[in-house]
């Protein structure tokens, strides 16, 4: 079934997972809190999904995998209504995201936490006013209980003590913490981390992972995870979804996926350079743009 | 020849669609105005970090610009025998061009640049994406605040520019060349009229005010989130408003004069 691989080429690998897009169904007993269905973008001429469909469910850790600019950010960003699909639909608790007005729509994002790949702090407040910033924004409690509250959060991934720093004084480490911290202050329904664990040390990576498993099972948050380290995400997750060339390749337990014999999801446990998975992002064969003619001039 | 057109018909579509970008940004800024009063304080930090520290280039400014002016003004003057008249000379031509094209171009080049750039930073490092993801609308809290500062500071720092100028004239017409000051003084007050002068002095220098800080900050939001990106709104922001202050300045002065 994999046989036009061999014939390499990306866009033969293209055509093949077109072919045989896999819209999984959620183990029994699971809630959808999240319904993507045949999701189609593109930036420019770069076609970055092509009808993708899964459900994510309800408090529970799912991880999102992929190879590096498969547009694992920017569907966290299209659940977040930052961007909307050319085609497709996006259901977050009952709610076409893209259909909502203003006012429901920030409505809904309260409830929604995103950690931003570079942490996307606000860099003119202290870090304790920038994980105050929602409470501020959102809710009317006293000065005395945002402190307590932003102290407890700080405590939490580690920073209490930097509370009085400005962003740009953290490392992207611990300015990532921040900003979770920040996510978690409004205590959301569910939590989107891009990249949580990048750029962490093996302490604070082992205590992040406990905080992401701590928030999800005490405040039974539903937890969306972007994320290439594998170990740490699979040791952590209920589901994985991986995707690839805009529709999704695999999607299951942890276990299952261990034991799937898809070439794509053992390229990718594996991490093979070679294999149904391109390394390279699509353009002329390496051969053509080395030895070919100029194709500028 | 094909790629010329290809590049002109490109530069076309691009410059139709910032200008209507641009628009529309104006529009949904000015759809939340009454915004602003939920939060009052962000309006006055963007007036203390646009106005206030804009203030000490514009009072030094005006002051060699009306010491200019008193020099040259006496020089030609004097021939006729009319240097009596300096006072008028100087403070028609402050308080009706000069003072707000002036202060419209020194804020474009202080407050207007650091707004782009600060907000086309913003843009690079996801803080409007940020806060659009805590519920919280930039147009609101970062674009409407900056506006509104920019509209207000304008016509302050003009008429300030104007004063420090009127008092430069003096300093050289009257202090060092000795013309008479009761009659600097006297011939202004009967020559400028408040309605015909200053007032349209002040208007043109709240449209400045708009048209700088709406480019400012549409060119912040719409820069190429880069640091190359913001370099080129930032110098983007000064060009474009410089052409746009001088042009609307002779719409305005054909319109009012
Ligand atoms: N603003 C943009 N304009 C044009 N293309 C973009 C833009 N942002 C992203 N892309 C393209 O969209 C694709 C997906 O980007 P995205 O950031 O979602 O990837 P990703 O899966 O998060 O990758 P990574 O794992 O490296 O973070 C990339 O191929 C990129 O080239
Ligand atoms: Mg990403």
């Amino acid at each position: 079934m994999f046989g036009v691989n061999s014939k390499s080429g990306a866009t033969a690998r293209a055509k093949a997972a077109k072919q045989q897009p896999v819209v999984p169904v959620l183990p029994d007993g699971e809630d959808a809190l999240i319904k993507i269905r045949n999701l189609h973008f593109s930036r420019g001429r770069k076609a970055i999904f092509n009808g993708l469909s899964f459900d994510i469910p309800k408090g529970r850790v799912t991880t999102i995998m992929g190879p590096s600019g498969t547009g694992k950010t920017t569907l966290l960003k299209m659940i977040g209504a930052q961007l909307a699909p050319t085609k497709g639909s996006i259901e977050v608790d009952g709610q076409n995201v893209h259909r909502l007005r203003r006012k429901a729509l920030f409505e809904l994002r309260t409830r929604m936490g995103m950690l931003f790949q570079s942490g996307a702090l606000l860099t003119d407040l202290t870090v304790f006013d920038n994980v105050a910033f929602p409470l501020r924004e959102h809710t009317e409690l006293p000065e005395s209980l945002i402190r307590h509250l932003v102290l407890l959060r700080l405590h939490a991934v580690g920073l209490r003590g930097a509370r009085d720093l400005m962003p740009s004084e953290l490392s992207g480490g611990m300015a990532r913490r921040v900003a979770l911290a920040r996510a978690l202050i409004l205590d959301p329904m569910m939590i989107m981390y891009d990249e949580p664990f990048t750029g962490q040390d093996p302490i604070s990576m082992g205590v992040l992972l406990d905080l992401l498993r701590t928030v999800n099972e005490t405040l039974a948050v539903t937890s969306i995870i972007v994320s290439h380290d594998l170990q740490e995400s699979l040791s952590i997750s209920d589901y994985v979804v991986i995707i690839s060339d805009g529709v999704v390749v695999e999607a299951g337990s942890p276990d299952q996926l261990r034991s799937s014999d898809s070439p794509w999801v053992q390229q990718f446990l594996r991490g093979d350079p070679d294999g149904p998975v391109p390394f390279q992002y699509p353009g002329p064969t390496y051969q053509e743009d080395l030895f070919g003619e100029s194709t500028h001039d | 020849m094909i790629n010329a057109l290809e590049r002109l018909g490109r530069s076309v579509l691009d410059t139709t669609g910032r200008f209507g970008r641009g628009h529309l940004f104006l529009f949904r800024t000015l759809l939340r105005f009454f915004g602003i009063f939920k939060r009052p304080s962000l309006l006055v930090q963007q007036l203390f970090s646009s106005g206030v520290l804009t203030l000490s280039i514009i009072l030094v400014s005006g002051l060699f610009v009306g010491m200019v002016l008193g020099l040259q003004g006496y020089n030609n003057l004097v021939g006729f025998g009319a240097e009596e008249s300096l006072g008028v000379v100087v403070s028609l031509a402050l308080v009706r061009e000069l003072a707000p094209v002036l202060t419209g171009l020194l804020f474009a080049g202080r407050a207007g640049s650091a707004m782009t750039a600060e907000i086309g930073l913003m843009k690079a490092t996801e803080q409007l994406a940020g806060l659009e993801m805590m519920a919280v609308d930039p147009y609101e809290r970062v674009f409407l605040p900056r506006l509104l500062a920019g509209i207000i500071a304008l016509p302050c720092l003009a008429a300030m520019f104007a004063a420090v100028g009127i008092l430069g004239g003096h300093l050289v017409g009257v202090e060092l060349l000795g013309v008479d000051s009761g009659a600097y003084w006297s011939q202004m007050q009967a020559s400028v009229n408040f309605t015909n002068d200053v007032v349209s002095g002040l208007i043109k220098a709240v449209v400045f005010g708009v048209v700088v800080s709406w480019i400012a900050i549409f060119e912040g939001t719409d820069c190429v989130p880069t640091s190359e990106g913001v370099s080129r709104a930032t110098t983007r922001t000064v060009v474009s408003s410089a052409l746009a202050i001088l042009a609307l300045d002779f719409v305005l002065t054909a319109v009012m004069f």
